[in-house]
């Protein structure tokens, strides 16, 4: 890649916050850093994740809604994370997480399970039971 | 509070960044490339079966870790390295450190980095950064990733830390112990491209090196049948998003690795290696047009299958010419 063909497509995923590094080559051949400011296909693709992302948050608040599944998962889909990553954080077996996942369940939680899960989203217990 | 003077270098990649600014620290004068290449961090594998949200994972660099390990290894560097059980004894041995002056390498988890941009955070484990001092509170950071330094809060600092997952940062913290005053490049250039060749050519498992890049063609042809149009998608930008996007593994790495070449070749007076990092220059602008075209196809969303198998086509010349080059870069004679 050229100098000048260091792509400049910001699309502000960066927020303004940075811009990228890239080695380029420059018009003597030598390769040197140059700054991006982002790139098409990797706009694309970050968009794309975030678009699955905020489409399965939409579909697990639903069913929150509906009384189908707890707070639990709704948040577990909000926080980016899998059953795996979501039972480490509240030292808990995948299948019990599950199984906090059913509205009635999640309902007899101790306050002490309830402040981990609160803990691991990063919000407090009210906020937990009423899905903000 | 002891405040260090570091000296903040933007990098393309976390890891090669950090070690290229450590041991510039201790007075070893070394690019991000050279890191990178006496690391012999370049590579590729595609693996299926190891899915991350559900997408299979593509990588264009060795595993975590493995770089600043080799670095260390061949340029003679004695690296303290140490991971914690309790978070309090992980921040308690993190503020001796600092407090001695010494900048420590931290490995954390992006999603608990509060000065990136909310885009680029995902659960990503593996990332690398510089704490090099204290102020009011505020741990400073040097980011190899942002154009400069910048702060965390400890509570952030804590949580980025000992985030859960794969893999598990566990606090781990580096700081060079011993650096060699002069260290000669030679052997270590010579051991790093050797690696890298083996990596890439010989590894008898077909998801790794130049046969991974062919196993993923064959993937991406079939992706429209096999997992249906949203999921294709998704697959295809995830390979994209390795290949390209900063802080979750991506950052040209053909061309870091040319760069290191270059440099190569200057600093061992071998005009072969200059000859050889053109080549692979090349070999970086096919896997830019490949993800120029694969993120024209996420982006329609229409999965024709005629585009995959275009894809699948592009991927494959990727492949002959990273065979190619290999094969050369494998005989250069010593």
């Amino acid at each position: 890649m050229k100098k000048e063909e260091v792509p400049q497509d910001g699309d502000n995923l960066h927020e303004g916050t940075f811009k990228q590094i890239m080695y380029a080559v420059d018009n003597s051949g030598n390769y040197v850093q140059v700054q991006s400011a982002g790139w098409e296909p990797e706009n694309i693709a970050l968009g794309q994740a975030w678009d699955e992302v905020n489409e399965r948050v939409k579909t697990a608040r639903a069913r929150v809604e509906a009384g189908e599944i707890s707070p639990v998962a709704y948040y577990m889909e909000k926080n980016l994370m899998d059953l795996a990553l979501l039972a480490s954080y509240v030292g808990k077996f995948q299948w019990q997480v599950k199984r906090h996942m059913k509205p009635a369940v999640f309902k007899r939680l101790s306050e002490r399970m309830l402040q981990r899960y609160a803990d691991a989203f990063k919000v407090t217990i009210t906020d937990l039971k009423l899905i903000k | 509070m002891n405040n260090t003077i570091f000296h903040h270098k933007q990098t393309a990649h976390c890891e090669s960044g950090v070690i290229s600014n450590l041991l510039g620290h201790h007075g070893l004068k070394i690019s991000e490339p050279m890191a990178f290449g006496i690391g012999a961090g370049l590579f590729f594998a595609h693996l299926p079966f190891i899915k991350v949200n559900g997408v299979p994972g593509t990588t264009y660099r060795i595993w975590p870790g493995a770089i600043s390990q080799r670095v260390c290894k061949r340029l003679g560097v004695k690296m303290e390295a140490a991971k914690f059980s309790t978070p309090a004894k992980g921040m308690a041995a993190l503020d001796d450190v600092i407090e001695a002056g010494i900048p420590v390498g931290l490995l954390s988890s992006v999603y608990y980095l509060p000065y990136f941009p909310a885009s680029y955070r995902f659960h990503f484990n593996a990332h690398n950064l510089v704490v090099y001092g204290k102020k009011e509170g505020q741990y400073l950071v040097s980011d190899p990733v942002m154009d400069t330094v910048t702060e965390i809060d400890p509570d952030s600092l804590v949580q980025a830390r000992f985030a859960k997952g794969f893999p598990a940062p566990k606090g781990k913290m580096y700081y060079p112990v011993h650096v060699p005053a002069n260290a000669s490049f030679r052997q270590p250039i010579k051991e790093g491209i050797q690696q890298t060749c083996h990596y890439m050519l010989k590894v008898p498992l077909p998801m790794f090196g130049v046969s991974g890049i062919r196993f993923l063609a064959n993937r991406v042809k079939s992706y429209p049948e096999k997992v249906g149009d949203r999921k294709a998608t998704l697959y295809l930008g995830n390979v994209i998003r390795m290949q390209e996007e900063i802080g979750t593994g991506g950052a040209g790495f053909r061309f870091l690795y040319a760069a290191f070449l270059q440099e190569a070749a200057e600093m061992l007076q071998k005009d072969e290696l200059g000859k050889l990092a053109g080549e692979l220059t090349k070999t970086g602008d096919l896997w830019r047009n490949f993800a120029f075209a694969a993120g024209r196809v996420c982006k329609s969303r229409a999965a024709d299958t005629v585009s995959y198998k275009d894809l699948s086509e592009m991927l494959l010349q990727c492949a002959a010419s990273e065979d190619a080059f290999f094969r050369k870069l494998a005989q250069v004679k010593w």
